[in-house]
């Protein structure tokens, strides 16, 4: 199945015809505040409002944060249901010249943020009221303003795309709940409570993260740390061990990966909100599903082999492990944390779909992924033979599952990346799929023999 | 042994399959004229809505076909000798077959008004109907779509999605009445209205108005209903006249209950595929896609030599009616008595005679096929079905039951 080009110059040709597309006068007013809001950066980010951080940053905040609301708001105007049209012919959604230009503009302020943080002082002085309220400091590259800048976008666009994701699958409870929540997680339990902590004179701490996502959380020196914070950091310390140990197995076992990966995880939450326009752009072939086994299982291995060698180096003593120990870090921390996950998983989002971190490159997504496909009783249970093969389960499947092979053969979907968004079953106009995790009733069948085809004692093509 | 299957829709893709697993050693040409790549004519409205593309709608990824060794021929079937076991292609010359498969599908059948040749008057099936719908479509304001089976809806919803006005004529003083309840029918008609199409329902066309392209629409009672373009969704028939009198036809190619032609060593699946004997509460001619899948298995593993009755089990099918999905089992109209339950957005019927269910119809309701199957097959009284709900139950989690 080839899917849209790389390049799509057929979604140019409809940049300014898209034929399903016509914005309404509230549509042309959200794009213009948004366009504001554009502005507003490039002003700050030529060092052109340091004279009025609170304005340029208030501007900012109104144009793309309302501005965003109020697009997200236009879409109550079309009845609830799947509303897909347009998708394929969209500049900006089927890798036209728009979507390019987002994913080039995303890539590069990512590259800067990790490398040239001091680029975007300009920036980064916007936040400085909200960094005064939060924080109780101001916000300058040198004491980690561009964090702080970074983080609130990051939240700002859970929160505003997620209000569009909201609207957009308004006609679906499932849906509405699951949005929330993603969105209560960043917001308050990711975002908000870490500062609160800092103002309390505690540790920033992230309680939806642990090893191995929270990748040096179990690092012998930030055990150390922790342990010397006080009873917040030894809390922090058995909450990350209970995590991982017995609240991931025992929720993966009853609902499968999704109570983390597209509930709670701000990863997740950001893919499920601000991605969810691009979660087509996944690649379904099954060259991309082996990449994704070696490379999510690689980097499992790694940062458990990592994690291990530190440990040993810490307690043996052994100097030239320390050192490689310490390398390993920071290489871990540079290739898996920044470009990986950040500059690949977030910025080619318009690119490659917005699960390319999650699929190929979390290590949690990876332990979450085995459980579920060998300890859960989750599944996407294929309605027996009502599949008619339209390939809109597949197209829109953000983690590259090529949902309809299983179901045009009447076979259950169990799937190691499978994150239970539940969009496939939303999308299919035929009711064929549903995502379950009561005990198979329909005879045994979490994956078993496909159901509508003839040939009962031979195994189907 | 080489099996030659002339069509790629879900009948052929199906056979071939099915051949190719029940015989290791047979040779498997599939020979269509549509596309190299078998898609699903299902999916057509989502490619011109722009909700997906043509590759999406591809049933299987490109390595398939070589990797169970299906040859595949783009080129058209002229004519059939049953006699030397050859079929003239278009392109291809002549291909001798050891076995065949017609498996050609439908044709849109247009209704003879006058006007109805005209540039913009337009059935929808193939591919190409799409790119000619896409071409006739440009920039026009308003549209009518006739014929209120499931391809006219489509046809409506897509238009809605270019901003055109559509006026959408149906015939029946109710939506499809020899299928759906007055309930139903109503729930439809509101479902089409919501989405901003014009109903009529009792309308007859009586002819096509246009110069060098369609214009306008004109009824049996004298209305006139401007119309740039004009989709007839009046139903198909079987894409059999190619064959003369190669094999013996009715509407389509008759075939036995092995789903045999009268010719030896060639079958016929899928639409274009006549029962001289249907079994019981099956049509002769059955034009949707859950048949042709299942004839298409039935005829490959026939062609394979494991020839078998064509037995399809309690009858199911689906539609969607804009947001409004519908699916039915069984027997629902007829002798015998309904059970409804409506909420204004959902209903759920279930049809019963003589003390057992024949039939469940649900409209924004899914329902588990194997359950409602089970019910019907098994001649369940209604109570205990009623009292079975909850396993029939297919909706998402967190939906609100229709029936609390
Ligand atoms: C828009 C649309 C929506 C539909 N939706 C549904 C639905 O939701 N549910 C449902 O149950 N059914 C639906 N149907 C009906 C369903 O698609 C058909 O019943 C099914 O596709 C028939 O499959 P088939 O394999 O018999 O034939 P086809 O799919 O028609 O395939 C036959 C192929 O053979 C080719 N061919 C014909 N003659 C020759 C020749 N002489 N030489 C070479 N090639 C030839 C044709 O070009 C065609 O590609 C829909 C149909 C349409 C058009
Ligand atoms: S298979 Fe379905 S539920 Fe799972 S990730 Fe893909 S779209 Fe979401
Ligand atoms: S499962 Fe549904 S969405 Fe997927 S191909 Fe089948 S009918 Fe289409």
């Amino acid at each position: 199945m080839a899917d849209l080009p790389l390049y799509n110059p057929g979604a140019d040709l409809a940049l300014f015809s898209n034929p399903a597309f016509r914005p309404t006068a509230v549509q042309r007013l959200a794009l213009a505040l948004v366009a504001a809001g554009v502005v507003a950066v490039i002003v700050a980010l030529a060092g052109g409002a340091s004279g009025a951080p609170a304005v340029w940053g208030g501007l900012a905040l109104a144009g793309l944060g309302g501005g965003g609301v109020l697009w997200a708001l236009a879409g109550l105007a079309r009845p609830a249901g799947v509303r897909a049209e347009g998708t394929m012919f969209s500049s900006n959604q089927a890798r036209g010249a728009v979507g390019w230009a987002v994913g080039l503009v995303l890539t590069g302020l990512y590259v800067v943020l990790y490398f040239w943080p001091a680029a975007l002082g300009g920036l980064v002085a916007l936040g400085d009221p909200l960094s005064r309220l939060l924080r109780g400091q101001p916000a300058t590259v040198a004491n980690g303003g561009q964090w702080f800048l970074y983080t609130t976008v990051y939240t700002l666009a859970v929160a505003v795309m997620g209000v569009r994701a909201l609207v957009r699958y308004r006609h679906s409870r499932y849906h509405v709940v699951r949005t929330l929540s993603v969105m209560f997680f960043q917001t308050v339990i990711a975002f908000a409570l870490p500062f609160f902590l800092v103002r309390l004179g505690e540790p920033e701490l992230f309680f939806l993260y642990t090893w191995p996502l929270d990748y040096d959380l179990f690092f012998p020196w930030k055990v150390a740390e922790l342990r010397e914070t006080g009873r917040l950091g030894v809390a922090m310390l058995v909450w990350g061990v209970a995590l991982i140990a017995l609240i991931t197995p025992v929720l993966t076992f009853f609902f499968g990966k999704r109570w983390y990966c597209s509930w709670v995880c701000g990863c997740g939450g950001l893919a499920e909100t601000a991605g969810d326009p691009y979660r087509h752009l996944s690649d379904k072939s099954l060259g991309a599903w082996k990449l994704e086994r070696w490379l999510v299982h690689g980097v499992l291995a790694v940062i458990t082999v990592g994690t291990a060698a530190l440990w040993v180096a810490a307690v043996a003593d052994v100097g030239w492990l320390d050192a490689v120990a310490v390398g390993f870090s920071n290489q871990y921390g540079f290739l898996i944390g920044s470009i990986f996950a950040g500059v690949v998983g977030v910025g080619f989002y318009p690119i490659f779909g917005s699960r390319v971190w999650c699929r190929f490159g979390c290590p949690m997504a990876a332990v979450l992924g085995l459980q579920q496909r060998f300890f859960s009783r989750f599944r996407i249970t294929t309605n027996g033979g009502q599949c008619i093969s339209c390939g809109q389960c597949s197209a829109y499947c953000e983690m590259g599952i090529d949902v309809r092979w299983y179901a045009q053969r009447g076979q259950n979907v169990v799937r190691a990346s499978c994150v239970g968004c539940g969009v496939c079953a939303t999308v299919c106009p035929r009711g064929v799929l549903r995502l379950e995790n009561g005990p198979d009733t329909s005879g045994a069948r979490r994956a078993g023999a496909p159901a509508n085809n003839l040939i009962t004692d031979l195994e189907i093509l | 042994m080489h099996v030659v299957i002339v069509g790629n829709g879900i009948a052929g893709v199906t056979a071939a399959r099915h051949v190719r697993k029940a015989s290791a050693g047979a040779r498997v040409t599939m020979v269509s004229d549509e596309t190299l790549e078998p898609f699903a004519r299902t999916a057509l409205m989502y490619i011109y809505m722009g909700a997906l593309t043509l590759a999406h709608t591809q049933m299987y990824e490109e390595r398939f076909w070589a990797e169970n060794r299906i040859d595949r021929v783009q080129d058209r079937a002229l004519s059939l000798d049953p006699a030397r076991q050859r079929l003239a292609l278009r392109d291809g010359g002549e291909m001798p077959y050891d076995r065949l498969l017609l498996a050609t599908g439908s044709r849109p059948a247009i209704p003879p008004w006058p006007g109805a040749s005209l540039p913009g008057v337009q059935g929808l099936y193939h591919l190409s109907d799409v790119e000619r719908m896409e071409r006739d479509t440009r920039g026009i304001r308003s549209a009518v779509v006739v014929g209120g089976g499931l391809i006219g809806v489509e046809l409506a919803e897509m238009l809605g999605t270019r901003g055109v006005a559509v006026t959408f004529l149906v015939r029946e003083a109710r939506y499809l009445p020899r299928v759906f309840s007055e309930a139903e029918s109503a729930l439809v008609a509101a479902e089409v209205r919501r989405h901003g199409v014009d109903l009529r329902l009792g309308a007859e066309v009586a002819r096509v108005e246009g110069d060098e392209r369609a214009r306008a629409v004109v009824t049996a009672d004298g209305e006139r209903w401007a119309a740039g373009f004009v989709g007839v969704g009046t139903g198909v028939r079987p894409h059999v006249d190619w064959l003369g009198g190669a094999v013996e036809t009715g509407r389509g190619v008759l075939v036995d209950r092995q789903l045999r032609a009268s010719a030896p060593n060639v079958w016929a699946a899928g639409d274009c595929a006549e029962l001289r004997d249907p079994p019981a509460g099956v049509r002769p001619v059955e034009p949707i896609w859950y048949t042709a899948r299942l004839q298409g298995a039935t005829a490959g593993l026939g062609l394979a030599g494991r020839v078998r009755d064509y037995a399809p089990g309690v009858y199911f099918n689906s539609a969607k009616f804009f947001d409004l999905e519908w699916q039915v089992y069984g027997a629902t109209a007829g002798d015998g008595d309904d059970w409804e339950r409506a909420d204004g957005a959902r209903s759920l019927r279930i049809h019963h005679h003589d003390g057992a269910v024949t039939g469940v119809s649900a409209l924004g309701v899914r329902l588990r096929q194997d359950v409602c199957s089970r019910w019907i097959a098994e001649g369940w009284p209604l109570d205990r079905a009623l009292a079975d709900l909850g396993a029939a139950r297919f909706d998402p989690e967190l939906t609100a039951p229709l029936l609390a």
